[in-house]
């Protein structure tokens, strides 16, 4: 994501012609960005690099390691942002992640970004990245807000009293970049300060001295790291430091003789008294440098009221429910006439390829790539809303209630409301749903979550229902597109309850979820968000099923000048069908069509443009032709649970191997048909086939 | 006043937090949240059933009720 574009706010150089071969040579200071979740972080990496990334407001947005280059007074600088983090312990995929990168060091200096409205919280991080040792420079942003609320902190006392430079920031208004840029730049050069030692009382102290001159003799596990917070880690308990010492029994022993000295002199657990005196030296901060202009007296924020309504315990549902369909609704209403616009571009596009002299090329570039990839491309706009959409929901905070609000349902499931943050994103597309999933913490979470991920409605089986919906439902259309969403979740509690009580039992992870205050997302902020998504679909439209429906029109026209119906692609359609028949669509073409959904789920349409042999516009009545009503619910519901598309299962892979990925390939295959069939035959022994 | 579990604590009642029960994982991500012995804590919203909403000073954190079961608090009067 070497994004070759400059902020000026953060440069102060424009990226000249000379610049811009400047930059291409490797970067030789690397700066790294940590936080906790929903500080600004992402908005800060956007203003350094120029790099497009997402604002969310929801945990877990960062989780996968992003990189982008700045130029700063002609040097190429590389910005990495680390996953959003509230401590560096061993608990979350995302806390080592950022752990191991800031012990590896790789980075030259770490910008901690700080919340300046909650700073007594965002300094637990800043404490523990100084007890390493790490290079710091801290932003402190949302410096506006913290001034609303009447905040006032003294930011060089501040600084003297952390020992690192501390740098106001506004990263909205991109105020405080090149300040920030210029202190971390000079830092990097400066090298790395002392570690920070936190006073954690005499008791502690004690047995802290013991530790550290116990480890002087194990210095290849210490590994150069600074032995006091090893000894404060292997205090505290923390896993992958004493996994160092596993084969060292006798220091371990010390370190438990210490916990149990810990624990008879003051009854407390030793983790609980490092936390302690963590936030004892925080709180001992705040007092310092931050004042309260208004009286201390806590007041209801306006989230506060919000939250009043919108988790309400008898509201909560309703509201999340009417938030969705209102979604929807926005998708279709705004969606339909334009997707008749681009119909239009593409059947006059359809007629100009049919002018090519060459037939072979005409057909190929008509019936393959115009009739099946435009087939695919004129669901950008609604895809696009619903994006558009979703990202507003995240951005504003929604999201994040949303999960608390669902948190009793998904009990049912054995999760609890956290998973329901990658399933909801499972709407957009699956695979950053199943990527989502590591910010659970516990792995049976984690794969429940990931194996019902699936069954998410994303925006790519969104074709095949405007399709069917459209060709068969007319005005109920947005009713029929809801119910089939709806079909997702329910059989997504229904399998999650079933791996609960078969697979995974045991007890379920602890919900413990931060609620970011709501804030109205920029325009341009949920605009990119859009972007990155929508223009994944685009990519997608381009490369894959690019290569699909070309191999479609292939394998349709082979042997060349044959109907189509003895072709190879009928012939493989047809062994095929049988299987289908019981869902009530056991004719060649929707085999075909099913085959290469598997590839994409948007290919089953483009897949039918191609087999018919009609455009965008005649396909319609083509299915309307083979499909009945009923057969055509049947068909969405096939569509929606078979099989997830390949990436998907290849993101499944990444996750957890190719053992569930398999798993969930065949289950979902399993329970699509069975469902399509029970569809169609309770149908039609109700009278509606 | 003996320490109670926070899930008992109604919306708008304010405890202390003393112990936080539940093993070392649990103790970390609360600690590292801000929840520690001796932290004032707010019932923002408290349905008996369901998780609860609780104010740490400026930020908000929903919890499970099994994880406000294990969080024991003195509630503070008035």
């Amino acid at each position: 994501m070497a994004a070759a574009r400059t902020e000026k706010a953060a440069s102060g150089v424009p990226a000249g012609q000379a610049a811009k071969a400047k930059f291409k040579e490797a970067a030789r200071v690397t700066v790294a960005l940590a936080g906790n979740p929903n500080v600004g972080k992402s908005c800060i990496f956007n203003n350094l690099t120029g790099a497009r990334q997402h604002v969310g407001n929801w945990p877990g947005v960062t989780v996968e390691k992003k990189e982008g280059q700045m130029l700063y007074a002609g040097e190429a600088v590389r910005v990495v942002d680390l996953p959003g983090v509230y401590g560096l312990g061993a608990f979350s995929e995302d806390e080592i992640i950022a752990r191991d990168y800031i012990l590896a060091g790789e980075a030259d200096v770490i910008i901690n970004i700080v919340d300046a409205t909650n700073l007594e919280r965002n300094l637990y991080l800043t404490v523990e990245l100084l007890e390493m040792g790490a290079n710091l420079v801290v932003a402190l942003n949302l410096m506006d807000e913290a001034a609303g609320r009447g905040l006032k902190i003294d930011v060089p006392k501040l600084g003297a009293l952390l020992g690192v430079p501390v740098v106001p920031t506004v990263a909205p208004k991109k105020q405080g970049m090149e300040e920030l840029v210029a202190a971390a730049l000079k830092r990097a050069r400066e090298g790395s300060p002392q570690p920070l030692a936190v006073p954690y009382g005499r008791e502690v102290e004690a047995e802290l001295a013991r530790l550290e001159t116990a480890l002087a003799a194990y210095a290849a596990a210490v590994a150069g790291l600074p032995r006091r917070w090893v000894a404060v880690k292997l205090l505290e308990g923390d896993e992958l430091v004493r996994r160092r010492f596993e084969r060292y029994p006798a220091l371990l022993k010390l370190v438990e003789e210490s916990a149990a000295r810990l624990a008879a002199l003051t009854g407390e657990d030793a983790a609980a008294l490092v936390a302690e005196g963590r936030y004892g030296f925080i709180a001992g901060l705040v007092r310092e440098t931050v004042s309260r202009q208004k009286t201390a007296a806590e007041k209801l924020t306006l989230s506060d009221k919000i939250d009043q309504v919108v988790t309400h315990r008898l509201l909560g549902i309703p509201i999340f429910l009417g938030a969705m369909w209102l979604l929807f609704k926005f998708t279709f209403a705004l969606g339909g006439p334009l997707v008749g616009y681009t119909e239009a571009f593409f059947e006059w596009l359809g007629g100009r390829a049919a002018a090519i002299p060459n037939p072979v090329l005409a057909s190929l570039v008509k019936d393959g790539i115009i009739g099946g990839v435009g087939s695919v491309l004129v669901f950008i706009p609604p895809i696009f809303l619903l994006f558009l959409g979703l990202s507003f929901l995240e951005d504003s905070g929604y999201m994040a209630r949303a999960a608390y609000v669902m948190d009793r349902l998904m009990h049912a499931l054995g999760l609890h409301g956290k998973s329901f943050i990658p399933l909801l994103i499972g709407f957009g597309c699956n695979v950053p749903a199943i990527m989502a999933t590591r910010t659970l913490e516990n792995r049976r979470d984690r794969l429940i979550t990931l194996l019902v991920a699936p069954l998410m409605s994303c925006a790519a089986r969104l074709p095949v229902y405007v399709l069917f919906a459209g060709a068969f439902f007319g005005a109920r259309q947005g009713l029929v597109v809801f119910s089939l969403y709806l079909l997702g979740i329910i059989l997504a509690v229904l399998m999650g309850m079933l791996f609960k009580v078969t697979l995974f039992k045991g007890e379920q992870a602890p919900f413990v979820m931060e609620l970011p205050p709501y804030r109205l997302p920029t325009f341009k902020g949920t605009l990119i968000h859009m972007w990155e998504r929508g223009a994944a679909f685009v990519k997608k439209a381009g490369t894959v099923i690019f290569g699909v429906v070309v191999l479609v029109w292939l394998l349709s026209n082979v042997p060349w000048g044959a109907p189509v119906e003895q072709s190879v692609i009928a012939r493989l359609g047809h062994l095929l069908a049988p299987i289908y028949a019981p869902c009530g669509f056991g004719h060649w073409e929707a085999a075909v069509a099913l085959f290469f959904g598997i590839l994409a789920k948007e290919a089953v349409v483009g897949t039918l443009g191609t087999v018919y042999g009609v455009e965008e516009a005649g396909l319609q009545a083509a299915v309307q032709h083979h499909f009945t009503p009923l057969a055509a619910y049947a068909f969405m519901a096939l569509t929606l649970l078979y099989i997830p598309c390949v990436a998907t299962i290849g993101a499944i892979r990444r996750e957890a191997g190719w053992g569930w990925a398999a798993f969930a390939t065949a289950y979902t295959l399993a329970l699509g048909w069975l469902v399509a069939c029970l569809i169609f035959q309770v149908g039609r022994l109700l009278g509606l086939g | 006043m003996a320490p109670l579990p926070l899930r008992l604590l109604l919306a708008g009642e304010e405890g202390i937090v003393r112990a936080i029960g539940g093993g070392k994982e649990l103790y970390a991500r609360l600690a590292a949240l801000g929840f520690v012995p001796g932290k004032k804590v707010r019932v923002v919203q408290n349905q008996m059933c369901g998780p609860l909403i609780v104010s740490l000073g400026a930020g908000r954190v929903a919890l499970g009720r099994g994880v406000a079961q294990r969080i024991l608090v003195e509630k503070v009067l008035g």
